[in-house]
């Protein structure tokens, strides 16, 4: 069966073929002063099919959202390339590298720190299109009716009205809207949900789904809730100070995750069931991240990581294939069997 | 119901210290209302609620923002803005003593040393130009009367019973110089310094990852079992209070619509927006493109709030009768699980009352079975539009009044 698998490299889990972006090996980092500098992306790559969701999943500090923002090119990555719809990013420059962002647009955390508080809502979601002069007035105008329509907001209302007059929830559908009004191919949404009430929460995870299928998107989900990913994602992305650790579709990487880190992380999620006991699993993963201007050797989870041996610091783990389409990089992968979920 | 605006009873009214009651509960908060005038009119942000704690005992306070388990949570810890623009009622009663009338500078005696808060976040509650040490040790010296050096080693002890490596660099660095998780840890520290015998912790967890939250969360259990405390845990994600506290209170629209010990509640829940609540949470368990049953809308605005049952508007089994009339919380036979419903969940009347909304085509029974995406979607926003000033109207009210 060891045929059929991938042989560990440091990307086995790309795909080959023809994804719509093919990041590869790229590298994030930032000044620190003296000299150092913060590790925040350390050779990361991904690829995205159309239609596809990736959902890329992590602690706070490990780069999932300066991954995200090095996709948009803001900031330029240090090195590796970006490859998105047979553009290469990275070697774009000022107008060119414009001209690829209506296709490619983005979400940000906090809805209302993201919309322009002295501007009609109306006003706000249309002005893409008046920057790219798509159509004629009357079409731009039908354009954001169909899409404030399509996002649950009344387009009339939106017409007179600023962003401080609606709730935190229909400010997330606004910037929605906003992204989808110039038809892009993809959505890079970095924490879409985790500011608003699991009641909203639910509604904009549903919402996002929908536009998925009406326009049909491919998206970037980068989030902190493991639950929130695997509900939206066709394949997730485990990230730890600024590497990959695991790649797999989501059903399988929930029920037996390989690497020990997303096992410390799914023994995190509070469990809505009082018959698990939440103290029993949830000290798995004791500790914080180190700090990514001085990441460990080798393996960077080894400082937490219970099974860590001499090789996890001399050696750092290739991505490798543990089972059909779930890749893994460690050196000692929990078995298939080891690891049972809390239900 | 009109127990409102009455008179301060005067403090000397208080039983003594020396009179308290032993053999009662550890906290007795009856009919409490607190509201806030507003230029719209008056916001009863919490509209009597009825609770009692026992030592040692924790109890969970769950609802969405805007529900009113904050404002409840500083009723109880007397931290309300002062001036004409508060409004309260009901009575706080902690060992005996009533504390729900005191002004801020009666209530010293009684914050760190009997009742102390964790707050949600612990870049704002922690003093950002003073250092850690001098943040915990403050407490000390005022309550327990410790001097420099003793204050300066218990709080090192403090700081590592919390899990915080190296305490004694700590006491010198500022808070900034800390992670999210490491500040929690340390006004937990402060909070339970001086042994407080309850302790209230406003969504301690909202702020930060899901590993940090876990180990906030399980120090806080370990805490509150060393130390006997009671615990008041307030937040919006009921997978957090599940499997660890002994008592939930559901809070919707400023009062509590359903309340039992924590099995019975996820055992056997009644009332439709705990239902709701619990439904909308993602799980790890369901297959990934699971469509999340939605709770559509908002609480609504507290200044008006609707005729007959305040979820109605929302309630997926809402009838004729939940428009018109108030369904009160009672308790059922076992003295122990109460809930405020007419037609609740895992009764006959409810799945009737389902079933019948569902064949009418009722958007909030289809949002809650996540069927037909385009109604849903604009249920959702309908019921959203009716109430988008709740929040936002609590949040000026509870400013503090101009000097």
């Amino acid at each position: 069966m060891t045929a059929e698998l991938a042989q560990p490299t440091t990307a086995a889990h790309l795909r080959g073929g023809d994804p719509l972006l093919l990041v590869d090996q790229l590298v994030v980092e930032y000044p620190a002063g003296g000299g150092r500098s913060v590790h925040a992306v350390s050779g990361v790559s991904l690829d995205v099919f159309p239609g596809e969701t990736l959902g890329l999943v992590g602690e706070s500090g490990c780069g999932k959202s300066t991954t995200g923002k090095a996709i948009m090119q803001m900031p330029r990555p240090n090195s590796g390339s970006v490859r998105f719809g047979g553009d290469e990013l990275t070697a774009l420059r000022g107008e060119a590298l414009r001209r690829v962002r209506p296709r490619l647009q983005m979400i940000f955390q906090d809805p209302i720190s993201s919309l322009n508080p002295r501007r009609k809502v109306r006003d706000i979601v249309g002005e893409p299109l008046d920057i790219w002069q798509r159509g004629d007035k009357a079409s731009r105008e039908e354009k954001v009716d169909e899409v404030l329509e399509a996002v649950g907001l009344d387009p009339v209302a939106a017409g007179s009205r600023l962003p401080h007059e609606y709730s935190g929830g229909q400010c997330q559908r606004i910037s929605v809207a906003r992204a989808l009004v110039l038809e892009p191919l993809m959505l890079i949404c970095d924490e879409p949900v985790s500011a608003l009430d699991v009641s909203v929460q639910a509604q904009i995870l549903n919402l996002l789904e929908d536009m998925k299928a009406r326009y049909n998107l491919t998206m970037v989900f980068i989030a902190h809730d493991l639950a929130v990913v695997k509900n939206v994602s066709d394949r997730v992305a485990v990230m730890y100070l600024g590497k990959l650790c695991e790649v797999a579709p989501p059903d399988e990487l929930y029920a037996s995750p390989a690497h020990h880190y997303t096992a410390a992380l799914l023994a995190s999620v509070p469990v809505a069931d009082p018959s698990v006991r939440p103290g029993l699993v949830a000290d798995a993963l004791r500790g914080e991240p180190p700090s990514p201007v001085d990441p460990p050797s080798g393996c960077r989870f080894r400082t937490r990581c219970p099974r860590a041996e001499g090789r996890c610091a001399d050696e750092e783990p290739l991505m490798r294939e543990v089972r059909l389409g779930h890749f893994v990089a460690c050196h000692f992968p929990i078995e298939d069997t080891e690891f049972h979920a809390p239900r | 119901m009109s127990r409102f605006g009455r008179s301060r009873p005067d403090l000397e009214a208080d039983p003594a210290p020396s009179e308290r009651s032993s053999g009662g509960p550890l906290l007795e908060v009856t009919d409490l209302r607190t509201s806030f005038r507003t230029d719209r009119g008056l916001l009863k942000a919490v509209d009597g609620v009825t609770f009692t704690l026992e030592q040692g005992q924790t109890l969970g306070v769950v609802g969405e923002s805007g529900s009113g388990k904050t404002v409840l949570s500083r009723s109880v810890m007397g931290l309300l803005p002062a001036g004409k623009k508060t409004l309260r009622g009901g009575s706080v009663r902690f060992e005996g003593r009533d504390i729900g009338d005191r002004s801020a500078a009666e209530m010293r005696d009684v914050w760190g040393q009997d009742i102390a808060m964790v707050f949600q976040d612990p870049m704002t509650s922690l003093n950002p130009v003073v250092r850690i040490g001098r943040q915990i040790t403050e407490g000390l010296r005022h309550h327990l009367d410790m001097d420099k050096g003793t204050a300066r080693e218990t709080a090192v002890a403090l700081l590592r019973s919390v899990g915080i490596p190296e305490p004694e660099r700590r006491l010198d660095q500022y808070p900034f110089e800390l992670s999210g998780g490491m500040r929690q840890r340390v006004t937990i520290a402060i909070a339970i310094s001086c042994g407080p015998k309850l302790l209230l912790a406003d969504e301690p967890t909202t702020a930060l990852d899901v590993t940090v939250q876990a180990q906030i969360l399980n120090l806080l259990q370990d805490k509150q079992r060393e130390r006997h405390m009671a615990m008041i845990l307030v937040t919006h994600d009921l997978g957090v209070v599940a499997g660890r506290t002994d008592h939930i209170a559901v809070m919707y629209a400023g009062r509590v619509v359903e309340t039992a010990p924590t099995a019975t509640l996820f055992g056997s829940m009644r009332m439709p927006y705990t239902e709701a609540l619990l439904k909308c949470i993602p799980r790890t368990t369901d297959p990934s493109h699971t469509r999340l049953s939605a709770l559509g809308g908002r609480p609504p605005d507290l200044i008006s709030p609707p005729e007959g049952c305040r979820f109605a508007p929302r309630c997926p089994y809402a009838q004729e009768r939940c428009h018109h009339e108030d369904p009160p919380l009672e308790y059922d036979a076992s003295g122990t699980h109460a809930w405020a419903c007419w037609y609740p969940v895992g009764t006959a009347e409810g799945s009737a009352a389902l079933e019948a909304n569902l064949s009418s085509g009722r958007p909030q029974a289809l949002v809650a079975v996540g069927a037909g995406a385009d109604a849903v979607r604009e249920a959702d926003a309908a019921a959203e539009t009716e109430a988008i000033e709740a929040a936002r109207q609590t949040e000026v009210a509870l400013r503090p009044e101009p000097a």
